[in-house]
């Protein structure tokens, strides 16, 4: 099993959901997020204020799936959030040792 | 034009001296003196819409622009502020105001409105029309509320909460009531026609005997010669009680000064006195909600046409003219302050609109009644520009904290407006024309227009308010030093007035 977390365009969430939808990964965890990477921040002007933003909104998002699906899930999350322009964000893959359905106790696989 | 024309032959009146109005104190009606309803019910609203613009306009406006830590603390200062001045209008400062003393300060006479009840009535500019007392008394109480609730903005986010009760007490007596007595305290137009159908004004005006000796002395003058003479005695008796800058013939039409100019040099003190922000040009300021900045706007832009046009005190034509100026010169400020930050920083801001509009309305405010609709658009245009320029350069030259640009905005707005209203006024570019009210006539005298002299008035109107002010400020600031203490701690101010100084907090 692997862990994946992904940084992406807050307004791009909804087509990355549908399509990990349609690959059949079944839970998602998002979570709204700020920071920056090489798009680094912007400048606000508030009447005699000039104020550089270094922390940008972002969605993170954390799935977990099986092995065998996580090439697909991630070129569907790489393809459904680019846009081509710079700050698209970024994805992690982290192996993952256990997972535990909370209501019935099931593990590994059969627990995602 | 036209409208000039029609103020010469009716008896419509205008302030010389400043702006507003005046009441006779407590005279009891005389035969000829009417009450309008149509007067009455108008300026029960404009006096409503003015409290909007207090409670909730300007607290909505300013709480926008503060860190979410402070939103409640500003919130409660401007209410507080409504609800103390209120009660201290009620207490002295109507009788201080609008009452017989000198030139600079009125009497206790009317304290606790002593004597004033729902038959006695308040002068309009207008000869022979009257308004309730009480609605007088209301309409100007509003003033009073929102002019040190302006100031709030300039000391918000680390005053101590028991200093800025007692700064506003001191403010208001020391500074705003004098200003208030000197630019709008006259006799009413009535008090200058001296005859004997009109004795009860007369006797109002300069007292029971000089009454009856100026009439004796009026009847016993034969020539036309004589008579003038008579009557530029007395008219010099009635000014004598008259506020000092009414006096000063400086044109005001709703308050740029007494308001105004008067609360933005005290916000520069403030700011001056009390030192920045912790922080101030290394973290981010920015405002927590421009959206709740935009809505105390709006509420400001729609209570000012009672601001404005209810200083007219009646409801006619004049009324429409100052309402449409209150419309056309913000507009105008509105689009000259967005277009110059798109043109100098890339980015025509909402923050840069609301805070045009209200540049625009407070340069507008003096004007409102004396100039025209072309001179409207240029008096918002150039206050636009320079209230910008006042805010982002001009601040970040001299260096201090203003936090929310009260100086900027009212105070060099307001300066703005009391000097460009004498250039407009001039019929020549379609203003109203200067009035004159301080001398015995008939009917309301259209005073020749001269621009050095109408410009010396207003210089003297605007040295007037910024000395004192910013001498009372001081002051006040001095003794709040010494008793309450002027900032919260360190630690107070960066975890957010609040929770510091009021135990709560706004977002959760």
């Amino acid at each position: 099993m692997k862990y994946i977390i992904a940084i992406i365009k807050p307004f791009k969430l909804e087509e990355v959901r549908e399509a990990l939808g349609a690959l059949g990964v079944q839970g998602i965890t998002v979570t709204e997020v700020k920071g920056h990477g090489r798009q680094k921040g912007h400048t606000e002007f508030y009447r005699g204020a000039e104020y550089a933003v270094s922390f940008i909104p972002k969605v993170k998002i954390e799935v977990a799936v099986d092995s065998a699906l996580t090439d697909r899930v991630v070129e569907a999350i790489q393809t459904a959030g680019q846009t081509g322009q710079i700050g698209d964000g970024k994805i992690f893959v982290l192996p993952l040792e256990a997972a535990v359905r909370v209501r019935t106790g099931e593990t590994g696989s059969a627990a995602l | 034009m036209k409208l000039f024309q029609k103020l010469r032959l009716l008896p419509v009146g205008l302030p010389v001296g400043l702006a507003l109005a005046a009441l006779l104190p407590a005279t009891p009606a005389f035969a000829a003196a009417t009450v309008n309803k149509g007067d009455t019910a108008w300026m029960l609203i404009a006096t409503a819409l003015v409290i909007l613009m207090t409670i909730p306009g300007l607290a909505l406006f300013y709480g926008g622009l503060v860190r979410s830590k402070n939103i409640l603390s500003v919130l409660m200062q401007v209410f507080i502020c409504f609800c103390m001045v209120s009660l201290l209008w009620f207490a002295y400062g109507y009788s201080v105001a609008f009452t017989n003393g000198n030139a600079y300060f009125g009497g206790f006479s009317k304290a606790f409105l002593a004597g004033v009840n729902m038959n006695t009535l308040a002068a309009t500019f207008s000869k022979e029309t009257y308004l309730p007392e009480l609605v007088y008394v209301i309409f100007q109480l509003t003033f009073a509320a929102i002019t040190p609730a302006l100031i709030v903005g300039a000391f918000a986010e680390r005053m101590k909460f028991s200093a800025v009760l007692l700064f506003i007490f001191i403010w208001f007596t020391f500074a705003y009531l004098p200003m208030a007595h000197m630019v709008w305290w006259w006799a009413g137009p009535d008090a200058y026609t001296l005859s004997a159908e009109n004795i009860d004004a007369v006797k109002a005006a300069v007292g029971e005997t000089a009454a009856a000796d100026f009439l004796a002395k009026l009847a016993a003058a034969t020539d036309d010669a004589a008579k003038a003479l008579v009557l530029a005695d007395y008219g010099s008796a009635v000014n004598a009680f008259n506020g000092w800058l009414f006096n000063k013939g400086a044109i005001d039409f709703a308050g740029g000064s007494v308001v105004h100019i008067n609360a933005g040099i005290a916000g520069l003190v403030c700011a001056i006195v009390l030192g920045k922000r912790i922080g101030y040009g290394k973290e981010a300021m920015a405002p927590h909600n421009l959206p709740m900045t935009m809505i105390g706007a709006c509420l400001l832009w729609v209570g000012w046409f009672g601001f404005n046009a209810g200083s007219n005190l009646e409801a006619n034509g004049l009324t429409a003219l100052a309402f449409l100026n209150t419309i056309l010169a913000t507009a105008a400020a509105t689009l000259a302050w967005t277009a110059g930050e798109k043109l100098t920083r890339g980015h025509a801001s909402l923050l840069g609109a609301a805070s045009g509009a209200v540049a625009g309305l407070v340069a507008i405010t003096p004007a409102c009644g004396w100039v025209g609709p072309m001179g409207a658009v240029v008096i918002g245009l150039a206050a636009g520009v320079v209230c910008l320029w006042a805010v982002v350069w001009l601040k970040a030259k001299l260096g201090y904290d203003d936090a929310l640009d009260v100086f900027g905005v009212h105070g060099i707005g307001g300066i703005l407006g009391a000097l460009l209203t004498g250039v407009f006024v001039n019929t020549n570019w379609g203003g109203v024309g200067v009035t004159d009210y301080l001398t015995t006539d008939t009917s309301v005298k259209a005073l020749e227009y001269v621009f050095s002299a109408q410009m010396y008035a207003q210089v003297v109107a605007v040295l007037t308010a910024v000395i004192l002010s910013g001498v009372v400020s001081y002051i006040a600031l001095m003794i709040c030093k010494v008793t309450t203490g002027l900032r919260v701690d360190e630690q107070q101010e960066r975890e957010g007035l609040d929770i510091g100084s009021h135990g709560e907090r706004a977002y959760s």
